[in-house]
C-alpha cells in the first residue's frame, strides 16, 4: 500500500504554477532538494541552477527540458511503468479452447512460440462476448524467466490462459509416438476448437503433421497470415506458403494449423493467468517402434558457424591462441573470431563473426577479449546468452553480455578448462 | 550371414521438382538426396533392391525430370521406375499407399516436401498413418540395417545428429541434411525404362477449391515502440543493443570467474557430457 504512488493534481498544478502563492511551500514538500525558482523580495524571479535537474545513471547531472521533470517531481523509472502497463486478463469460463504446442527450444518459449501464441490470442479473442482460452501443452522441463512464480509469469505474459504440463520420461528426446498419444488424450478430454503448432523443424513440423492425420484433418502448413472470413466454416481464412515457398495458398483455416514465424504479433499488452491444468485420465502407453539412442557427438569444428549452438569467439585480447584452440576443443565449442583476429591472421576468414562475416544464431556466445565493435554486435544480435571475458569493464561487449567477467582472458580460460577437465575426470572415476 | 540375406528392399518415392529460378521441371532436390542415400545403402549392403516410384501425369516435361533420377543409377542395379499414371490434380496418396501395401518394401525413402502443388510435406505422414508404419523425419544417414532394425542418424537443427533405431518396415523422409545427390548421367537416363501403370484417379477436391497465387513477399516486421513520450521513442530508436540486466563480475579471481561461466554453460546445457 505504501508503494502506491498517489497523485494530487492540485498540488501538481501548484508546483507547475510559479506565480501561485503556495508554490514555494509545495515545492519544498515535494522535492527532496531546494526550490529552484522563487520570487525575490524585490519582485524579481530568482533561480537556483543547482537545484534543477537530476543525477543520471552515469553520475553526471542531467537537465531534462522535455517537461517530464517539471515541478521537481521525479517520475517513476520507465522500466517499472512498462511492467505496470500490462492489463491482467483472467478468463474464468472459456467458450472454447485454442490449443498450442510450443516447441520450447532449450526449455524456453522461443520467438516463434510467442508469435504463435499471439496468433492463438487472435483466434481466442475474436469475439469479446465469448472469449476463448489459450491452452498450452508443454512436454518435459521448462525454464521460465527466473524461478518459482516468475516462471509462470513468463507463460502468462506470452498469453497463456491454461497450462497443461506433461512430464514423463517417455517424452524425452525423439518420442513422437508418446507425444502423439498424449495430444490425442488432450483432444478427447478437452476438445480444443483449434490446434496450433509451429512449423519448425524441431518438434512442431513433425508432431503437427502426425497429430493432424491422427485427428483426420488436412492441416494448413506454413501459415503466415489469418483473416476473419464469415463465409468460412471456422470463421477464418488463412494464407499459407506452398510448393517450396513459391506459392501462396488461400484457404479456410482448418482445425490444425502449422504456422511460420512472425505469423502474428506476440502478446505485449496483457498478462494472462497460465492456470495449471491436468488430465483426468492417464495417457495410454504407446508401444514405440522408434528408439532414441541419444545425441551423437559431432565435431564442432565441422558445424557451420551460422548454425552453431555454442561459439567460443576470440578477439584482440587473446594472446595465447594455442590455449584458445584447446579451450574450444575441451568445451566442445565452435570457434569464431572478431575481425581483428582474422585480419591479424590468427583465424580463417570464414570464422569471422559480424556484419562483414557471419551472422550467428548461437544459444551461448562466449566472447573472449572482444571489445564489441558495432559491426560485431550486429552479428551476434540473435544470440540468446552472451558471456564476455574482457579486461576493460567499460567496453560495449560488457554492456551487451548477460554475464561478464573482468580479467585476464588466458587465465580465466585456463581455469575454465581445468574445471571442465577435472569434472570429466571425476565422472570417469565414478563410472 | 550370407550376403544375399543382408539386402533390403528400398522404395524411393520421387517427384517432379521445380527449379527455383526458371520454374522448369527438374529432379526434386530432396528426392534426389533420398535416392543418393538409397544408392549408398546398396553399395554397403549387397543384394539390396531399389525401386523408384512416382504417381502423377505422364508428359514430356515430367518424363525428362523423372529420367534425371534414373540417370543417377548408372552402373548400379537401378534400371526402371514405376510410374502410376494419374491426371493432374489427382490425389497421389491412395494410389501410393495401395502400391506400397502390395509391394511391401522394407524401407521407403521420400523427400520432406514437394516442390510443386501444395508442398505441405504431408505425404510421408499420410502414408505412415495409412500403412501403420513408423516414420522418421529429417534423416541424415542410414548407419546399418540388421535383423529388421535400422539404425539411423537424424539431423537436428544446428548441425547436431541424433541416433535412432527403427523397426522395419518404415518410412523415412530426408531434407537438406542428407548427402548431396550425384550427377545424373544422360545416356543411362535415356535408355532406362519407365514402367507405366494407368490408374483410376481420385480427384483432390479440396485442393481444387483453394486459391493459389505466386508467393507474395512477406511484410517485414516493424519494431514498434509503445511509449507516450517522444523522448522515450527517440531514445529507443537511437539506442544501441543492450543486454540490460547483465551481471558483471569485477575484481574476482580467475577461479571465481570460471566458476560463474561454468555455471551458466551448465544451465544452458551446451557442455558435452
Amino acid at each position: 500500500m505504501t508503494k502506491m504512488l498517489r497523485r494530487d493534481p492540485r498540488r501538481e498544478w501548484i508546483a507547475r504554477n510559479r506565480l501561485h502563492p503556495e508554490h514555494a511551500s509545495v515545492l519544498r514538500e515535494q522535492g527532496e532538494g531546494a526550490v529552484s525558482e522563487w520570487l525575490g523580495p524585490s519582485g524579481v524571479i530568482r533561480k537556483n541552477p543547482r537545484a534543477i535537474g537530476f543525477i543520471g545513471p552515469s553520475g553526471i547531472k542531467r537537465i531534462d527540458r522535455s517537461g517530464a521533470q517539471q515541478g521537481g517531481q521525479a517520475t517513476g523509472s520507465s522500466h517499472q511503468a512498462a511492467q505496470d502497463s500490462r492489463r491482467t486478463v483472467t478468463i474464468e469460463a472459456p467458450a472454447f479452447l485454442v490449443a498450442v504446442v510450443p516447441e520450447l527450444t532449450g526449455g524456453r518459449l522461443s520467438g516463434h512460440d510467442k508469435d504463435l501464441l499471439g496468433l492463438a490470442r487472435r483466434l481466442a479473442d475474436a469475439d469479446p462476448e465469448r472469449p476463448g482460452a489459450v491452452l498450452a501443452v508443454i512436454f518435459g522441463q521448462h525454464k521460465g524467466e527466473g524461478g518459482g512464480e516468475l516462471k509462470e509469469q513468463a507463460f502468462g505474459e506470452a498469453g497463456i490462459d491454461r497450462l497443461l504440463h506433461l512430464e514423463d520420461d517417455a517424452y524425452v528426446g525423439f518420442a513422437p509416438e508418446a507425444r502423439l498419444a498424449a495430444l490425442s488424450t488432450v483432444e478427447r478430454e478437452l476438445a480444443p476448437r483449434h490446434w496450433l503448432l509451429p512449423d519448425s523443424p524441431l518438434g512442431g513440423a513433425d508432431l503437427g503433421r502426425r497429430l493432424a492425420l491422427r485427428l483426420g484433418e488436412r492441416p494448413a502448413t506454413g501459415v503466415w497470415q489469418i483473416e476473419s472470413d464469415t463465409e468460412a466454416l471456422s470463421g477464418w481464412r488463412c494464407t499459407a506458403r506452398g510448393a517450396a515457398e513459391s506459392l501462396d495458398i488461400q484457404r479456410q483455416l482448418p482445425r490444425v494449423a502449422l504456422a511460420l514465424a512472425e505469423c502474428a504479433e506476440p502478446v505485449d499488452e496483457t498478462r494472462h493467468a497460465a492456470e495449471p491444468l491436468s488430465l483426468t485420465t492417464a495417457v495410454p502407453r504407446a508401444l514405440s517402434r522408434i528408439e532414441d539412442l541419444g545425441q551423437v557427438a559431432v565435431d564442432p569444428a565441422g558445424v557451420a558457424l551460422a548454425e552453431a549452438e555454442f561459439i567460443l569467439s576470440g578477439g584482440n585480447g587473446v594472446k595465447d591462441w594455442d590455449g584458445f584452440h584447446h579451450a574450444a576443443k575441451v568445451l566442445g565449442a565452435t570457434e569464431g573470431a572478431s575481425r581483428v583476429a582474422v585480419d591479424d591472421g590468427y583465424m580463417a576468414r570464414d570464422r569471422q563473426v559480424g556484419a562483414t562475416g557471419t551472422w550467428v544464431t548461437a544459444r551461448v556466445y562466449l566472447a573472449v577479449g572482444i571489445s564489441g565493435a558495432i559491426q560485431h554486435l550486429q552479428g551476434i544480435q540473435s544470440c540468446d546468452k552472451v558471456v564476455a571475458i574482457n579486461m576493460d569493464p567499460g567496453c560495449d561487449m560488457i554492456k551487451r553480455a548477460d554475464l561478464a567477467v573482468i580479467g585476464e582472458a588466458a587465465e580465466i580460460l585456463a581455469a575454465l578448462v581445468a574445471k571442465v577437465e577435472q569434472q570429466r575426470g571425476g565422472q570417469r572415476d565414478a563410472a | 550371414m550370407q550376403p544375399e540375406h543382408q539386402g533390403v528392399a528400398v522404395t524411393v518415392l520421387v517427384s517432379v521438382g521445380r527449379h527455383p529460378l526458371t520454374g522448369r521441371a527438374r529432379r526434386a532436390d530432396q528426392d534426389a538426396r533420398g535416392l543418393e542415400l538409397a544408392l549408398g545403402l546398396e553399395e554397403r549392403l549387397p543384394g539390396s533392391r531399389i525401386n523408384l516410384l512416382h504417381a502423377g501425369p505422364r508428359c514430356e516435361e515430367s518424363e525428362s525430370a523423372l529420367r534425371g533420377y534414373l540417370g543417377m543409377g548408372a552402373g548400379t542395379g537401378l534400371e526402371h521406375l514405376t510410374l502410376l499414371e494419374q491426371p493432374e490434380g489427382a490425389d497421389a496418396i491412395p494410389a501410393l499407399a495401395e502400391h506400397l501395401a502390395s509391394a511391401t518394401p522394407q524401407l521407403v525413402i521420400t523427400g520432406a516436401r514437394a516442390e510443386r502443388g501444395e508442398g505441405s510435406g504431408l505425404l510421408p505422414y499420410a502414408l505412415a498413418e495409412h500403412l501403420g508404419w513408423p516414420l522418421v523425419n529429417g534423416l541424415a544417414a542410414v548407419e546399418k540395417v540388421e535383423h529388421g532394425v535400422a539404425t539411423l542418424l537424424q539431423a537436428l537443427p544446428r548441425g547436431q545428429r541424433r541416433r535412432l533405431q527403427v523397426r522395419l518396415p518404415a518410412i523415412v523422409s530426408v531434407d537438406g541434411a542428407a548427402p548431396a545427390p550425384r550427377q545424373s548421367a544422360f545416356g543411362p537416363a535415356r535408355r532406362a525404362q519407365l514402367e507405366v501403370t494407368p490408374l483410376a484417379a481420385e480427384r483432390d477436391h479440396e485442393l481444387a477449391e483453394w486459391a493459389m497465387a505466386p508467393a507474395r513477399k512477406r511484410p517485414k516486421r516493424l519494431k514498434i515502440i509503445k511509449s507516450a513520450s517522444a523522448r522515450d521513442r527517440f531514445k529507443a530508436a537511437a539506442a544501441k543493443a543492450e543486454g540490460g540486466s547483465g551481471q558483471v563480475l569485477e575484481g574476482v579471481s580467475s577461479e571465481q570467474g570460471a566458476d560463474a561461466i561454468l555455471k551458466l554453460l551448465r544451465e544452458e546445457g551446451v557442455l558435452p557430457r
